[in-house]
């Protein structure tokens, strides 16, 4: 990656990040935790690889984005904002009344949202019915997907991953996000459903470990996806909760809780350096 | 009413006929292809057909992803399972974003017979009306189960359609036309309404024949959507003939007899029988001696008639 794109996705990162602790301190609640840890996947994805038009959402041919996670909701509509599918000032509207941007993503009322997400496990199942949609209509599109580790916990997961190997969908591109946090504990201890790379590789999926906080491994790791016919690739990537923001980094608290005015202060300066 | 067949067989051949004339019609199941009837499907669109293995969580919300990418997909498993067993992801992948899903549900209700309490889903419908938006269908016989499926395209939104295992009498005539959450008065009569749905429906027919003989007139009315239900037929046939009996194959708790009793309740309300499960589940048996032992017969909706006629004022 040259320096100038590293620059740029450095800059835009610091943006998204902002947007996410200014939604959830505005709205006093969400999930900044893992909304931080995806936050260079994301931003990666819609600043440097999918093709969308942000003037027209849902252009046939787009390339498509499932947050399965959809507790980080606040990750996709800072990264959306910022792309320009709607005013970032809206932001801070997150989980107010009458707001477009609800608690977690809602395909009929946010412009970007490819799927309608939350409840875990959903979303990695529609990311399979949108890939094999672009297989049966001849479509070039790709699907994007992020997991969470937590969320591998559920089984529907693993009826996806056997789907989606079984049916050949190398148009789809996982990210598991790897942070090693849920809410009761760190994951290893509340129900460990590592190895994942294993269990992907076991399902008949192609395998890439990265840290999921370089830009340059995140690009060589969406490039290979792209490169691997005939099977998903899972993207096992290796992230820190609440990455950026120095008292939430690997903090099994920070899971679903809004910084208060002091700690926004300090997020935010944490973001400028 | 001389041919039985099973609505799941009508629904199957459906599927064929309008698979040819729909291109972006799409049929999921969940390894009970040869069971719901959708193999017929799979043996003339093979391309357009995909088992989703015994995983019917995955299947919901695989479904939703065909549909917000311009596919319409039928997904397609046991009533238990497409309304019990992915109940949550009906809900949230596919009703929630109000995607372009139909969900063919077969072997509803008791008339799954010998394998009992465990496939016998006598809830589906009551799980389904609670999801708003939510359409619901329970065709009588294979000219409306036919018909629907064709309603069901046309209509842009998720549907959740039911089917039976068992063969049932045909009571539609092949110009009968079906207006999705129209119900259709079979005969018009003053004493007393039955109204009858699925399976029921040629029961309401016999017990209405029955009811003459004995000077009793009573109007039937065929509820194939369940929701949105056609409340103004219903609220008709309350103020002319002043007493209902509903009859299901379904629990009495949230079926048609609960639907009817939520219009009735406010805007006419006159005296009321529901014929259905009552508060138990199923068990293994055949479906004659099952239909009797839990009141969903002819003669019952005879008696349950005569009673509710004495209510009245």
């Amino acid at each position: 990656m040259n320096n100038e794109k590293l620059a740029m996705l450095t800059e835009k990162a610091k943006l998204v990040r902002k947007g996410i602790i200014e939604s959830t301190h505005a709205a006093g609640c969400g999930h900044p935790g893992g909304s931080l840890s995806i936050a260079d996947i994301v931003t990666y994805l819609y600043f440097a690889e999918m093709h969308i038009d942000e003037k027209n959402p849902k252009m046939e041919n787009r390339d498509r984005f499932v947050l399965s996670k959809g507790h980080a909701a606040p990750a996709l509509y800072s990264v959306l904002a910022n792309r320009g599918y709607f005013p970032l000032e809206d932001l801070k509207t997150l989980r107010k009344t009458g707001s477009y941007l609800q608690g977690h993503p809602d395909m009929k009322g946010t412009p970007g949202v490819d799927m309608t997400t939350g409840s875990l496990g959903l979303g990695i199942s529609g990311a399979c019915g949108m890939a094999l949609a672009g297989k049966l209509s001849g479509n070039s599109y790709r699907v994007y997907c992020a997991v969470g580790d937590g969320e591998s916990e559920e089984g529907q997961v693993w009826e996806a991953a056997m789907f989606a190997a079984h049916y050949k969908l190398d148009n789809l591109t996982v990210f598991l996000d790897l942070n090693g946090l849920q809410i009761d504990g760190k994951v290893a201890d509340v129900m460990n459903p590592t190895p994942h790379d294993e269990k992907f590789a076991a399902f008949g999926w192609n395998v890439i470990t990265i840290d999921g906080h370089n830009f340059a491994e995140i690009e060589e790791a969406v490039n290979a996806a792209k490169a691997c016919k005939g099977k998903p690739t899972a993207i096992i990537a290796k992230t820190t909760k609440g990455k950026g923001v120095s008292f939430m980094e690997d903090q099994v608290g920070w899971h679903g809780k809004a910084p208060n005015d002091e700690q926004y202060a300090i997020a935010m300066a944490d973001l400028d350096r | 009413m001389a041919e039985k067949i099973a609505t799941r067989e009508a629904y199957g051949n459906a599927l064929v006929e309008f698979g040819n004339e729909y291109e972006n019609l799409v049929v999921l199941d969940a390894d009970l292809a040869e069971a719901t009837k959708t193999c017929k499907f799979k043996a003339a669109h093979p391309d357009r057909f995909f088992d989703c293995g015994i995983a019917e969580g995955n299947m919901m919300s695989v479904a939703a992803g065909l549909a917000a990418s311009g596919f319409i997909p039928f997904a397609s498993s046991f009533a238990m399972f497409a309304a019990g067993r992915a109940f949550e992801q009906v809900r949230n992948s596919i009703g929630y974003p109000h995607l372009n899903v139909k969900i063919g549900a077969t072997h509803a209700g008791l008339t799954v017979g010998e394998d009992g309490a465990t496939h016998q889903c006598n809830e589906d419908i009551a799980l389904m009306r609670t999801i708003p938006g939510m359409t619901i269908i329970n065709p009588a016989d294979a000219v409306e189960a036919k018909a629907a499926v064709k309603a069901a395209i046309e209509f842009k939104g998720p549907v959740y359609l039911r089917f039976g295992r068992y063969a049932v009498p045909t009571v539609n005539g092949e110009d009968y036309t079906f207006e999705l959450g129209r119900g259709v008065e079979l005969c018009d009569g003053k004493d007393v309404s039955i109204v009858a749905s699925g399976l029921t429906v040629h029961m309401a027919l016999e017990a209405a024949e029955l009811l003459k003989a004995d000077g009793i007139s009573a109007r039937v009315i065929n509820i194939h959507t369940i929701k949105p239900i056609d409340a103004d037929i219903l609220v008709k046939a309350a103020k002319e003939t002043g007493a209902i009996v509903t009859a299901e194959e379904h629990s009495i708790i949230g079926g048609l007899g609960s639907a009817v009793a939520d219009v009735l309740s406010e805007k006419c309300p006159v005296p009321m029988r529901r014929i259905g499960v009552g508060d138990k589940y199923g068990k293994s048996g055949q479906v004659p001696d099952l239909l009797k032992e839990y009141g969903i017969t002819t003669e019952n909706i005879v008696v349950k008639a005569k009673e509710v006629i004495k209510m009245k004022k």
